[in-house]
């Protein structure tokens, strides 16, 4: 922590991944970026150079329970599948330049996420770094079942739980950093808990700091989509054109010890950092602005607003918060049954009626399946699964139609008729259909609950180094 | 569905796609999808706010059978935020949409007509595609 008697260093958070799966070069010019303003501040005043710190987020809703499933095939497994490949490219140079990383990668297995980095680390002939691990998340243990089912009720019965997991916040990571962690590895944090957590290390916040917590949470918030402020998931031709969308970059948020953000991009990087985009990401996934829970805080931007500072570089201001939620939200993933899919191609004259007429075989042979049918090239994702605006809509003649049928059973012998089904299309259905794929998936089903938060109790460990 | 075409309506107005007046994107928590509405300019605020309404949401989600449609009001960033209840038939983990999400949900609400006073004509964003 610093010197109460200096004004507190500005503190850097890149963001080097937004989900499970992105991009593994991301992190490559955050850190160069990062290191470069470390540089530049600390050749001007020393004393004065800010703290960086390397955020990754990849986990969403669905994807712990993944891991948890890859876990139970194998003890060593249930964290990030990339972390390696996201981690690699950027640790020596992290560790080098005091760039302390905070991440949810770890999963459904945060302790053997934290074996993998040190033996990254030491194959990569550095010192051994500091790793802690952030626990309490984890609620899949049969011992937590009773407390679950207090919450849940007879909705819980019956169900094949793969995972239960609470949200929690950005305390643990705090006082990990504070006891020198240079690596904090997560399971399930809330996503902006990533960002809060440094800066309550960094600024000495305390936990009821409102207003500071809920300003760094909206800071956090635009980061944890990694590209989404910076002009990815934006560009729509001739409407939102974005410079260098092939190589979109990554976010830095510059945070000030009151908690108020500037949102800028790595350098040397496409894409760009506009009022426009910030505003878009500020409100994704976002339900009353006033009332944005976190396990943190109650942060919101009712009275928002953004003012664009710099090239690259748009300030936020008028983010307040609330005292925290009393209760930690906890999502249960079960096994959910099998989803089949199978699609079949019809182009050329008359395809939309071809492909109109295969679905009402497929109904007649498929009387046991609630289908969802997509006429890809003429109405689909907009559409819904009861088939009411695939009914309102006359056959618009189209003439390069991709069929798609789905359908969900608890059983997987019914299920795996609709790819048959779909398969007999070639020589059962109507002229000149190609291209079959059908695949069949089990699912995973969520439910959710709230839980008090000393039902919970949350925390962190230093990794001992491994002789 | 509009066929998000540029009509002229009378010498003092205009009809167009909504997309040419704000712009926004989709986000989803379960069976609950929430869309934002940013204006382009400040200017073009004011129209959003009379025409873009719940109602007006509501008819455009018709056939995914909303139970609620909530809109909340952001002045400070000239943006609203609706948030459609129960229009995911179930979200990412039940439905049997390809979107599972409803990502592209943003630009069925953005395909509403907004009728737009000709002297406010400059502000709007891309091509006349009438």
């Amino acid at each position: 922590m610093n010197d109460p008697a200096r004004t507190p260093l500005p503190l850097l958070i890149g963001c080097a991944a937004g989900f499970s799966g992105d991009r593994t070069d991301a992190a490559g010019p955050v850190v160069d970026t990062l290191i470069a303003r470390l540089g530049a501040a600390a050749s001007t005043d020393p004393a004065a150079a800010p703290r960086a710190f390397l955020i990754f987020e990849t986990l969403a809703e669905r994807t712990l329970a993944l891991a948890q499933l890859r876990r139970r095939a194998d003890p060593e497994a249930g964290y990030e599948p990339l972390l390696d490949a996201m981690l690699r490219p950027v640790l020596a140079r992290c560790l080098a330049h005091g760039i302390r990383i905070v991440s949810n990668f770890g999963a459904a297995n945060p302790r053997a996420a934290a074996r993998h980095i040190a033996r990254m680390a030491r194959e990569l002939g550095l010192g051994a770094p500091r790793i802690a691990v952030v626990e309490g998340d984890d609620l899949s243990a049969p011992g937590f079942r009773a407390l679950l089912r207090e919450r849940i009720g007879t909705a819980m019965d019956g169900l094949r739980i793969v995972s239960a997991n609470a949200y929690i916040g950005a305390e643990p990571i705090a006082r990990a950093i504070d006891a020198g962690a240079q690596i904090v590895v997560c399971g399930r944090v809330a996503d902006p808990s990533l960002t809060v957590g440094p800066a309550m290390s960094h600024f000495g916040w305390r936990a009821d700091d409102w207003e500071r917590l809920g300003r760094a949470t909206m800071a956090g918030h635009l980061l944890e989509c990694g590209a989404q402020v910076c002009g990815g998931y934006f560009a729509d031709p001739g409407f939102k054109d974005v410079p260098g969308l092939g190589h979109v970059g990554f976010p830095i948020a510059e945070i000030d010890a009151d908690g108020r953000c500037t949102i800028g991009k790595a350098d040397a990087t496409g894409g760009f950092v506009t009022e426009a985009t910030v505003k878009e990401q500020l409100i994704y996934e976002v339900h009353d602005p006033a009332a944005y829970l976190t396990p943190d805080v109650v942060a919101d931007i009712s009275e928002a607003s953004v003012r664009t500072v710099g090239a690259d570089r748009v300030a936020l201001s008028g983010v307040r918060g609330h005292p925290r939620p009393t209760h930690y939200k906890v999502n249960v993933c079960h096994e959910g049954g099998w989803l089949a899919e199978g699609e079949i191609s019809y182009a050329g004259a008359r395809a939309e009626a071809r492909a109109r007429l295969a679905a009402a075989v497929l109904r007649e042979r498929l009387p046991a399946l609630d289908l969802r049918v997509d006429l890809i090239g003429a109405v689909s994702i907009l559409g819904d699964d009861a088939g009411r605006a695939l009914a309102a809509t006359p056959d618009g003649g189209a003439r390069d139609v991709r069929l798609r049928v789905a359908a969900t059973h608890a059983e997987r012998a019914v299920a795996e008729t609709l790819g048959r089904e779909v398969m007999a299309l070639y020589t059962c259905g109507p002229a000149g259909g190609g291209g079959v794929r059908s695949t069949l998936t089990p699912r995973l089903n969520t439910v959710s609950c709230l839980l008090p938060r000393d039902a919970v109790p949350v925390g962190f460990e230093m990794m001992e180094v491994a002789a | 569905m509009n066929a998000g075409r540029t009509e002229p309506v009378d010498d003092d107005i205009v009809v167009v796609p909504l997309y040419r007046a704000a712009h926004g994107r989709t986000g989803d928590k379960g069976d609950r999808s929430n869309i934002s509405v940013i204006a382009w300019h400040p200017e073009l605020w004011p129209l959003l706010l009379d025409q873009v309404t719940p109602e007006a949401v509501a008819a455009q989600f018709r056939h995914r059978a909303p139970s609620r449609v909530q809109r909340f009001v952001m002045p400070g960033l000239q943006a609203m935020n609706f948030v459609l209840d129960a229009v995911l038939d179930g979200g990412v983990n039940d439905a049997l949409n390809l979107d599972t999400h409803g990502k592209s949900l943003s630009f069925l609400l953005l395909d509403l007509p907004l009728r737009v006073p000709a002297h406010l004509r400059h502000r709007l964003v891309g091509p006349d595609e009438g």
